[in-house]
């Protein structure tokens, strides 16, 4: 634990506290719409630890309020979720080496935690980040979404705050130079053009998966020099 | 909501996100290696592709999170917030004033009637 924060660099520090306090507040907002919804207090908590992911808690309480069945509630949450299947794929050795490292890190994986791992270059310093990221991240959630519900009134409206566009914005900077690279620049612009097309159309989460047929321009094409030796 | 339907959730959330990890490492097994190097033992193509992947699903996150909300548009606010982010980023301002930026600007953008 200590070996984590001392890895973490002050502008890191800073960086996880401020997330961690837009997380704080879109919690809160989880909470009160939870109870809002109907559920008692305890459930919404409890459901931030054991799910914590917070778009697919929207989902299920969002489908719920509006009278949907809980099956369906709950295939669409799931299916939001899938992409951590394709993030824990790309980040698995960040997590650590033994087995209690595998099976509690896995739990801290979200969009954040895996975008601010990623965009360090030195493993060690990598898993710190993914850690101290899962664990702010966790803890202010958590302590959101309990005082939300208990709270039981909207504290204050996330859109309004303009948070909605905060995680985005988190996500794009952390992302930005590994789009440096023109191979994955390719991929990720046609990945993200194929999943625009497909939201009117798809349920929410798949149009997301739909951007790896982008992964495409990785296959690579014959280069100048391939030409010339063919032509040999 | 019932208690069932919240770990059914739970769980299966849970399910896909130790599966990725447990994978790789089943790869990296099958490969004969013990995991002593876990991160070099994997073909470095396959490695590329694995966070090339991730990349690319975290962009198209960027993307339809910022530009559509309930699968149609998302208005004015939200998107010129993350573009305002973008630019900043892109001109290298440290990450907590980007994200300031952006939630000022949608937020601002609303206050002023903007969708």
């Amino acid at each position: 634990m200590r070996s984590i924060w001392r890895t973490l660099t002050p502008p890191l520090r800073r960086d996880l506290l401020a997330l961690s306090g837009a997380i704080l507040v879109v919690g809160t907002s989880f909470g009160t719409i939870a109870v809002a919804a109907g559920l008692p207090w305890w459930m919404a908590s409890l459901m931030s630890v054991v799910v914590f992911a917070g778009g697919s808690q929207f989902m299920v309480v969002g489908v719920v309020a509006a009278g949907g069945g809980l099956v369906t509630a709950v295939l669409g949450a799931l299916l939001l979720n899938a992409r951590h299947l394709p993030f824990g794929l790309a980040i698995g050795p960040v997590l650590g080496r033994t087995w209690p490292a595998r099976l509690l890190g896995s739990h801290l994986l979200i969009d954040e935690s895996v975008a601010f791992a990623m965009a360090q270059s030195e493993p060690r310093r990598a898993r710190a980040v993914y850690w101290a990221a899962g664990l702010a991240l966790f803890v202010s959630w958590n302590i959101g979404c309990v005082a939300g519900a208990m709270a039981g009134q909207v504290i204050g409206d996330p859109d309004a705050l303009g948070l909605d566009a905060a995680f985005p914005a988190a996500l794009l900077a952390l992302v930005l130079p590994a789009l440096r690279e023109t191979r994955v620049r390719r991929a990720s612009l046609l990945g993200a053009g194929v999943a625009l097309a497909a939201t009117p159309f798809l349920p929410p989460g798949v149009p997301v998966l739909l951007a790896l047929v982008g992964l495409v321009m990785l296959v690579p094409t014959p280069t100048g020099r391939d030409r010339a030796e063919a032509a040999t | 909501m019932t208690v069932t339907a919240m770990l059914v959730l739970a769980a299966g959330t849970y399910g896909f996100r130790v599966a990725g990890p447990l994978l790789r490492q089943w790869l990296v097994r099958r490969r004969g290696n013990t995991g002593e190097s876990g991160e070099v033992a994997l073909p470095p193509r396959l490695t590329e592709l694995m966070s090339t992947a991730a990349t690319v699903l975290l962009v198209a996150l960027i993307a339809t999170s910022s530009l559509t909300s309930g699968g149609g548009f998302a208005g004015v606010a939200l998107p010129a917030g993350v573009a305002t982010a973008g630019v900043l980023a892109w001109r290298k301002v440290p990450f907590v004033f980007v994200v300031i930026a952006a939630a000022g600007v949608a937020a601002g953008l609303r206050a002023l009637g903007v969708p």
